[in-house]
């Protein structure tokens, strides 16, 4: 099988400030990897670095098997049509009402009628909960939740296979976040996604997460289970997972689990 | 057949046929994704609402590969948006229809609305009047924060003044010489050929030092501060709006009329007379240059029959117009800046504004000085 994402080799320099040194990171079909890290650690530029957004000083980055860097436009196109990404503040275009940002991507392909555009969208609102009366609104009008819900039903407006989430719960109430989790749970359950995430919130990334990738000293330090992850004794994951809020989230995701042998749904 | 085994994707294609009991059958075969559609749906559209013409045909979609909601939806679509009664379809790609269903209802249209027009005229002239409340409130806010100036000079903002008129001031130097000087030249020259006809060639230096001196100078100039700096002053307060970096200072008490707008205000009502003076030097300097080189004055004769042309009033008229149209400018920028909502459209729509606004309020202003001192400074006794 071919990796959906395959960093080999990446270094990162700002003059002499080095953020990343050889890291390499490998992303196979359907897993959920989750990048955590203190901040400076550079979870964001690396994030950045796969999706093209900036060029690495060294190294390569591979996504479904094509090197993003050096390979023609038109390769990296197509690519970009099959990955969704929903930024930490939604990125909403401001002008569009929320139906217009979710039909954009569709009508860019030129390829579908209106009717069809407009099912679609009413299909992806339906998806990520959001009711139909709030189609005609513009982003301004509303909450940091519902923007967040909008930006991950146009990422996945085009039925990408890989799927990026920064900060995916930043931002939103304990409830929300909770709802939010198990709706990008769902999803990648229904539709077989990839997701890569950025997070710092220990309850998405144990309750989502199938592999850890923790950044640390300008490398990945582990990149594993949360297990394989908690059993490697570096500072950050002591504090990170075994500090007061890590062990708190931990025991409470374990009781839970107890309780729930399906899992907390 | 099962897919594991067969890695080659296959184009979509549907099929008409016969099911076993000789009804009529479609059989939909290759993978109905995006990728895949994405140059093919207007073709397959065409041809699947051919097939579902008859109602009765039985849908076998089980020998599809790859699925997902837009193959789904673009068939779904084709039966009319409800399942057929005959569906044979593998159990993994149920999901895609499973939703489907609900996706039939429209979402509720914005009602018509027939006062929308009367209602749409109310609206702006209530705008209206909300931007002059605006304005009358910050130069209320203004005056008072004035006087609490005077009586403490020393808590003033004096060092943002002073960056304030570096910024809006010794920066503009080079844009407004050029524009001056240009001016200048090109005014001298439509003057020259008109002056050359009646044999008035002396003449260029009052009409040169009239027209620049009393108008073309402080308008030029304030119509390119009001680009350059209105536009920066708007665009900064509205940034430090959508950054929440106003409701910051306006929560650790420090009032930003105090230190945002007031020295925006000072600095441009000292700057913009000063900005006057260099441009309508500069366009005296372009205009001599023209002069002498299309009616033959040499530059030494036009600069000393200058003081005799344009009364020194004149100059002192010039400078309150900079003070007036300098004040003019920062306080619409900043009002303009203060109502930027916390989102990038507004932000874009509020410097627009912002700018048009003052170029019009400036020519305005300049329209009322000429009323006012029609009988100054021009008559030579």
């Amino acid at each position: 099988m071919i990796p959906v994402i395959e960093v080999a080799g990446l270094w990162t320099q700002f003059g002499d400030h080095i953020v990343h040194k050889d890291l390499n990171l490998r992303v196979m079909p359907g897993e959920v990897v989750s990048l955590v890290g203190g901040s400076g650690s550079g979870k964001t530029t690396l994030m950045r670095q796969i999706l093209g957004l900036e060029q690495p000083s060294r190294g390569t980055v591979k996504v479904f098997g094509i090197p993003l860097h050096g390979s023609n436009a038109l390769m990296v196109q197509k690519i970009r049509k099959r990955w969704g990404v929903l930024f930490q503040q939604g990125a909403l275009y401001s002008a569009l009402s929320v139906y217009d940002n979710i039909a954009l991507p569709l009508r860019e392909l030129r390829a579908f009628d209106e009717d069809f555009v407009h099912d679609m969208v009413m299909l992806k609102l339906d998806m990520v909960d959001i009711e139909r009366r709030h189609a005609g609104k513009m982003p301004s009008d509303l909450s940091g939740g519902m923007i967040k819900r909008i930006a991950l039903a146009r990422a996945l407006v085009l039925e990408p296979e890989l799927v990026f989430l920064d900060e995916p719960t930043a931002g939103l109430d304990p409830d929300r976040s909770e709802s939010f989790v198990s709706l990008i749970r769902s999803l990648h359950q229904k539709l077989n996604l990839t997701v890569v995430m950025v997070t710092h919130d220990l309850d998405t990334l144990v309750s989502l997460s199938d592999k850890i990738a923790v950044l640390a000293e300008q490398k990945l330090i582990v990149y594993g289970s949360l297990q394989e992850a908690i059993a490697v004794k570096h500072p950050f994951i002591l504090n990170f997972f075994l500090g007061e809020r890590g062990l708190r989230a931990l025991s409470a995701v374990a009781d839970l689990g107890k309780l729930m042998p399906n899992g907390r749904n | 057949m099962q897919p594991a085994s067969a890695p080659t994707v296959l184009d979509p294609q549907a099929a008409a046929g016969r099911t076993a009991d000789g009804a009529q059958a479609a059989a939909l075969s290759g993978a109905w994704d995006i990728r895949a559609l994405e140059s093919r749906a207007g073709m397959l559209k065409a041809q699947l609402q051919l097939l579902s013409a008859d109602s009765g045909r039985h849908w076998d979609l089980s020998g599809i590969q790859r699925m997902d909601h837009i193959g789904a939806l673009l068939i779904w679509q084709a039966w009319g948006k409800c399942r057929p009664g005959r569906l044979a379809l593998a159990p993994r790609h149920e999901v895609f229809f499973s939703n489907l269903d609900s996706a039939a209802g429209t979402a509720p249209g914005v009602p018509f609305d027939p006062l929308g027009v009367v209602r749409g005229l109310g609206a702006r002239m209530l705008h209206t009047q909300d931007h002059l409340l605006g304005m009358v409130q910050l130069i209320g806010q203004i005056l008072l924060d004035s006087f609490s100036l005077v009586r403490h000079p020393l808590r003033g903002p004096w060092r943002e003044i002073s960056a304030s008129v570096f910024r809006v001031g010794t920066q503009a130097l080079g844009i407004t010489a050029l524009v001056g000087f240009l001016i200048g030249v090109v005014l001298s020259y439509l003057s020259a050929e008109q002056l050359k006809a009646f044999g008035a060639n002396i003449f260029i230096i009052n009409l040169l030092g009239m027209g620049i001196i009393r108008e073309l100078g402080p308008v030029i100039a304030a119509v390119l501060v009001a680009g350059r700096s209105g536009s920066a002053i708007t665009a900064q307060l509205g940034v430090m709006r959508v950054t929440e970096e106003l409701d910051a200072l306006s929560v650790m008490g420090i009032p930003h009329t105090v230190r945002l707008i007031l020295p925006k205000i000072v600095a441009l009502a000292i700057a913009m007379p000063l900005l006057i003076l260099w441009t309508s030097g500069i366009a005296l300097i372009g205009g001599a240059l023209a002069a002498n080189s299309e009616l033959g004055i040499s530059m030494v004769s036009f600069m000393s029959g200058l003081p005799g042309a344009v009364p020194t009033v004149n100059i002192w008229l010039a400078m309150g117009k900079g003070v007036v149209f300098g004040a003019l400018i920062a306080l619409v920028a900043c009002h303009f800046g203060l109502r930027v909502q916390p989102n990038t459209e507004s932000l874009g729509a509020g410097t627009t504004n912002s700018v048009v606004t003052s170029i019009t309020a400036v020519i305005v202003a300049d329209a009322i000085f000429a009323v006012i001192f029609s009988d100054v400074g021009i008559s030579l006794s």
